[in-house]
């Protein structure tokens, strides 16, 4: 038999509450290192695109941004028609793809029976599960002959409505802005979509209820109460959408068709900012390289702030709903 | 009266059936793209893509590739995974309603959608170039480079699964075991995410379906190889890396074994988020 004492179980325990008090010091001050490294990954991107982009912007300055002329062969480097190329690409997207995931949304919340909803939204969301080099291939393969297939058609309907008719004239290339602008619209249906669909799921069952019980039509319903009770988050959805249009690489420089002409149709090819640094960087040395670089830093700035009012606007409404 | 009632249910009609077409139109163009890449990559298919390396050119396969791209994505999330799990473990147990807890939580949803170009560009100026300049050009472009380039579209998905995984663990489970005394890290590492394992696990799993189909990051950090190479420092190759290079190139034959490279990525892919999404399912989670 073994006596045991008392005084040394209490030194023992007094240790060993130090060390723990010790290791959970280092504990949190790993995982606050980690966390900090998000930051870090959003502020290093950032800075690290300026300074690379720093010769460009100091020998141009604002020019940069305004000036059209992309010439790598006298060294002239003008950001505009990839600028311009981004957003009306992006912005074709949007047009396009908020009133279907608008309707995938209505369909799956308030039309669709019950045992259809979980699988087809299911499919849904998988669009934004396939790779976008997939999306790239894929248009470029398939979309841009169908494309040019249907492009003397639209020449010859909505090329000459008046105002925008300018916009639908040009070679039946099947390549251009508007191609495009249909395959990013693809790629951001699921994410647009998936958003309206969880917003409109947050709407009180009463509400829409009370609506119902006055006689109103499903339509209605959505359109007078459920829309603009989650108006908020659903800009958000959108601007979730236009943040993803805006940054999307693959899927565009296959059927962009790399110019740097600036033209008032939507059928020529024309560029992206994205596009435009994946086709040249390997190839580009010294002031090209950097204006690509300062390309990126411009591309990183914009997604930025179009995601941070996503997320401001998204977080209204779970504000309301008091998460 | 009866104008109105019949206008007000015709246009729901319409609304109606316009949103059915819509669904109808997202579904075509899902089947559209796998019908595609399925009858493509599967005509394509054949034992040499596994054998033969990429230098072979139109008869050669993609072994390289894929060795390539197994090595960068196992790298990314040996970097990403620790570091996302426990960066998620912070803002969930230590920074759950402070203000930094809430920016870091904020700004991480923020990367989750950056695009993934910027951050290839990032890794770029921060690891491909200064090495370069260190070893006077002997070593740039790397498989490292390229796994860290991966890690960080990973990151922001780990983070945010195991932020929410862990909140969903009911708060008695740590009041009982503080309440036996142990330390809060060995609450943190023993007890609670231990609960939240297959929810953490499934976040990894998320993050490794997101990287594995990228392919803007990797253009500039490990470039390509048209040989067989597993050592980090070396430029090495890609699945998608190497389909857009012989998406880019005119030769037909180059076409056919892109499509079958798209193929398996895309199974790979999709197979993954299936099993994510059968997992998730019995958890409620959001995830966009």
């Amino acid at each position: 038999m073994q006596a045991i004492s008392a005084e040394p179980l209490a030194r023992d325990t007094e240790h060993r509450s130090r060390a723990d008090a010790r290791h959970d010091l280092l504990f949190r001050f790993l995982l606050r290192f980690c966390a900090l490294l998000v930051l870090g990954t959003l502020l290093g991107a950032a800075l690290s695109t300026l300074w690379g982009g720093r010769e460009v912007l100091f020998k141009d300055g604002f020019h940069f941004l305004f000036s059209s002329d992309w010439n790598p062969v006298e060294d002239q480097y003008g950001a505009l028609a990839p600028i311009v190329g981004t957003l009306v690409t992006s912005l074709i997207a949007l047009v396009l793809a908020v009133p279907v995931a608008f309707g995938v949304a209505l369909f799956l919340t308030e039309i669709a029976p019950n045992w259809a909803r979980g699988p087809v939204s299911t499919a849904i969301e998988l669009l934004a599960g396939i790779p976008s080099i997939i999306y790239g291939m894929w248009g470029l393969f398939v979309f841009v002959p169908f494309m040019a297939s249907i492009e003397p058609w639209l020449n010859d309907t909505l090329g000459n409505v008046p105002v925008i008719g300018a916009l639908f004239q040009g070679p039946p290339l099947g390549l251009g802005l508007l191609t495009a602008g249909i395959v990013l619209a693809v790629m951001i249906l699921p994410f647009i979509s998936s958003v309206m669909r969880e917003v409109f799921k947050t709407v009180p069952a009463r509400l829409k209820e009370s609506s119902y019980a006055l006689g109103s039509t499903t339509w209605e319903v959505v359109w007078d109460i459920v829309l603009p009770y989650t108006r908020s988050a659903v800009i958000g959805g959108i601007f979730l959408g236009l943040g993803r249009a805006l940054g999307e690489t693959m899927a565009v420089t296959f059927v962009l068709g790399n110019s740097y002409n600036i033209t008032s149709s939507l059928l020529m090819p024309g560029t992206s900012i994205s596009s435009s640094i994946a086709n040249e960087f390997n190839e580009a040395v010294g002031l090209h390289r950097s204006a690509l670089i300062a390309l990126g830093f411009l591309l990183f700035v914009v997604t930025f702030i179009v995601l941070l009012i996503a997320r401001l606007m998204l977080r209204q409404l779970a504000r309301r709903e008091g998460r | 009266m009866s104008a109105i009632y019949a206008r007000r249910r015709i246009t729901n009609g319409i609304a109606m059936v316009l949103s059915g077409f819509a669904t109808l139109l997202g579904l075509i163009f899902l089947v559209w793209i796998l019908w595609i890449t399925a009858q493509n990559g599967l005509s394509a298919l054949n034992l040499t893509l596994f054998t033969k390396i990429t230098a072979y050119a139109d008869q050669g396969g993609l072994s390289n590739a894929i060795v390539g791209s197994l090595i960068m994505d196992l790298m990314a999330l040996l970097i990403c995974a620790p570091i996302g799990v426990l960066a998620g473990t912070y803002l969930a147990e230590y920074a759950n309603s402070t203000r930094l807890g809430a920016s870091i939580r904020f700004l991480n949803d923020i990367l989750l959608s950056a695009p993934s170009i910027v951050l290839g560009l990032f890794v770029y100026v921060i690891i491909v170039l200064p090495i370069s300049d260190m070893t006077h050009g002997t070593i740039s472009f790397s498989g490292f480079a390229g796994s860290v380039a991966l890690a960080l579209i990973g990151l922001p998905v780990i983070v945010r699964t195991t932020d929410e995984m862990l909140q969903l663990v009911p708060g008695t489970l740590r009041e009982a075991a503080l309440s036996l005394g142990i330390p809060q890290w060995k609450l943190t590492v023993q007890v609670l995410m231990r609960a939240a394992f297959s929810g953490i696990l499934t976040g990894i799993l998320l993050a490794l379906a997101r990287l594995a189909g990228e392919t803007a990051p990797l253009l500039f950090t490990a470039f390509g190889n048209n040989f067989m190479t597993m050592h980090p420092l070396d430029k090495m190759a890609s699945m998608p890396g190497t389909i857009y290079q012989y998406t880019n190139d005119p030769n037909p034959a180059l076409h056919a074994i892109a499509w079958a490279g798209a193929l398996l990525i895309t199974l790979f892919v999709l197979a993954l988020s299936l099993l994510t999404r059968i997992m998730f399912s019995r958890k409620k989670v959001s995830y966009e």
